[in-house]
């Protein structure tokens, strides 16, 4: 009886799924659709915050004050998506808390381009073009997806993402129509951050061992692969435009798929990055770590604070 | 141009600059992360201050320098900022101290300069006072809940205020540019400002259970360009790009 009782729960899930009704915080869901969801928010939500990081990094050495005040401006969304993808986290049964100590003790993972160095003033721009860039490739279709919070959570991030995205863009175009040193800079930035923004859309879809599940979920709507596809595309003209060479000697034009078709990413690199090997890693997870661990006695003296008011107002109406 | 005018903005105008640049060093690693936004946002507000003010002062000075070559371009002994904004970061309770005796300064500053004869000045008062009001709540609560919270965060905070105590005298720092200035009721005299931030630390201290450092020496220098250690550092990162790619657009 209590089997049938979950088919039929399951039936009517996967029914409200085909049919496109969003899952909300309340209704009855799989496990393992609930466990794939927490997993991706917190991963996201990681992502932004670590994301923080090598964008800080040129905030004091920013070149001029309107560029300085834009970075802090963008760095700060970022703070804010986190929050609000950990409250969504926070809606399917997730602590905020846990989910980040999962993050500073390494089983909960976030977007390996974070693990690659900021080494000069154009990688904002690099950052701001590719990475926000490849990160709205991924977001836009999360505006439909099946979970109602995350969602709608997208539909804002992504709104910023994109203003970002246009805002490194305009860094790296001024750049490329700068000095020689400026043009040089750019270049450089490209060359790092191209292929590390290629493997941000994960393995190809043969060796994805959640695509398929996620998009019968529409968590995901759309495949790694179909989704770098759409990147490449679309940021090629972008760099011919403004006179930057994507470092792929494999890169040509296919006339009559109208696609471009890339060289092959190196995997071992990428596979590295995801074990922890990348440049940063380690770099990203102990600033992390020492950021709760520093501000341990702040949190405590907030709640201890609270509770000694509270006691008071307590005491005042007895 | 008037010179007297022109170094007022950039004691104003360094006081921002300098003290964003603090704020923002916290950037991506606050104690918690709504108050890691905070800071940031703080920041923001306070490089945008800068950014308004130093733009007026370059007006002003008329001698084809704008807001960044004010801002990034200078040497060391020509910053006018205070040297409290420019002392070090440490922990979240010298940062917040610091903001909170700087807010309590500032808050009545503007209040008295938003009726500024010179109506550049009063514009840029009356927007920045929104901020600081916000920023002023923002320091004074979190100095209540340090000194009253747990018995570490007490102590850090009273080491805070022991430190930064000795900094606080040269806020009120005048001298003939505000003389000449305060004749034209282009700014205000800076003892009812004094007073008012005295009520301001005291009551907030007591709240805190803090105690206020007595007689100790002050320190002054920032307003003459005399600085600490500290600045020649905090400009070595502000002025890296400008310095090493000099004349470039950005």
């Amino acid at each position: 009886m209590k089997e049938n009782n979950i088919e039929e729960l399951e039936r009517q899930f996967q029914e409200k799924i085909d049919n496109d009704i969003k899952i909300e915080p309340r209704d009855w869901m799989p496990d393992a659709y609930r466990d794939t969801l927490i997993r991706q928010i917190s991963q996201h939500a990681h992502s932004e915050i670590v994301g923080m990081l090598p964008e800080g990094n040129w905030i004091t050495r920013a070149p001029n004050l309107r560029r300085k005040a834009v970075l802090l401006a963008k760095v700060q969304d970022e703070a804010g998506h986190g929050l609000y993808l950990y409250s969504a986290a926070e809606t399917l049964g997730a602590d905020r808390e846990e989910t980040i100590d999962d993050l500073h003790s390494g089983k909960a993972k976030y977007s390996s381009i974070f693990n690659y160095p900021t080494l000069s003033w154009a990688d904002m721009g690099a950052i701001g073009w590719l990475v926000d860039g490849a990160a709205i490739m991924n977001q836009v279709p999360l505006c439909r997806c099946s979970y109602g919070p995350y969602a709608r959570a997208m539909v804002r991030v992504c709104k910023e993402e994109s203003f970002h995205q246009r805002q490194g863009f305009e860094i790296m175009s001024t750049l490329a129509n700068g000095t020689p040193e400026q043009k040089a800079m750019a270049q450089d930035a490209l060359n790092r951050f191209w292929w590390p923004a290629l493997m941000m859309f994960g393995p190809n879809d043969a060796e994805s061992k959640h695509t398929e599940q996620s998009m019968r979920w529409k968590i995901k709507r759309q495949t790694n692969d179909e989704l770098r596809q759409q990147f490449v595309d679309i940021t090629v003209p972008q760099a011919e435009m403004i006179g930057l060479t994507v470092p792929d000697a494999d890169l040509k034009f296919n006339t009559e798929t109208g696609h471009y078709e890339s060289g092959e990413i190196n995997w071992d690199e990428f596979w590295q990055v995801v074990k922890g090997n990348g440049p940063c890693n380690k770099d990203r997870v102990d600033a992390r770590r020492k950021a709760k661990e520093n501000g341990m006695w702040v949190r405590e003296a907030a709640a201890a604070h609270a509770e000694k008011r509270a006691n008071r107002s307590k005491e005042k109406r007895a | 141009m008037n010179k007297h005018l022109f170094e007022y903005l950039l004691r104003l105008g360094d006081d921002s600059l300098i003290i964003g640049h603090r704020l923002s060093e916290w950037c991506g690693h606050g104690p918690i992360l709504e108050e890691d936004i905070a800071m940031t946002n703080m920041a923001l507000d306070f490089i945008g201050q800068a950014t308004t003010i130093l733009e007026y002062a370059a007006k002003v000075e008329n001698a084809g320098r704008d807001a960044d070559a004010l801002a990034f371009l200078r040497y060391e002994r020509e910053y006018r900022n205070v040297l409290l904004v420019e002392q070090p970061n440490e922990d979240f309770a010298v940062t917040m101290v610091r903001q909170f005796l700087f807010d309590a300064f500032r808050k009545p500053l503007y209040e008295a300069l938003q009726n500024s004869s010179d109506e550049q000045i009063a514009a840029i008062a009356e927007k920045s006072l929104k901020e600081t009001k916000y920023h002023l709540k923002h320091s004074s609560e979190w100095v209540i809940r340090l000194g009253d919270g747990t018995e570490e965060s007490h102590e850090k905070a009273q080491y805070a205020i022991d430190t930064l105590w000795r900094y606080t005298d040269e806020l009120f720092f005048e001298n003939e540019v505000d003389a000449a200035l305060q004749s034209e009721n282009i700014v205000p005299s800076l003892i009812p400002i004094r007073e008012e931030w005295q009520k301001t630390v005291t009551a907030v201290l007591a709240e805190a259970t803090l105690t206020i450092p007595q007689n100790g020496w002050k320190q002054q220098g920032g307003r003459t360009g005399l600085h600490s250690e500290n600045l020649g550092y905090i400009l070595a990162e502000l002025q890296y790009m400008q310095r090493a790619y000099p004349g470039m657009k950005w």
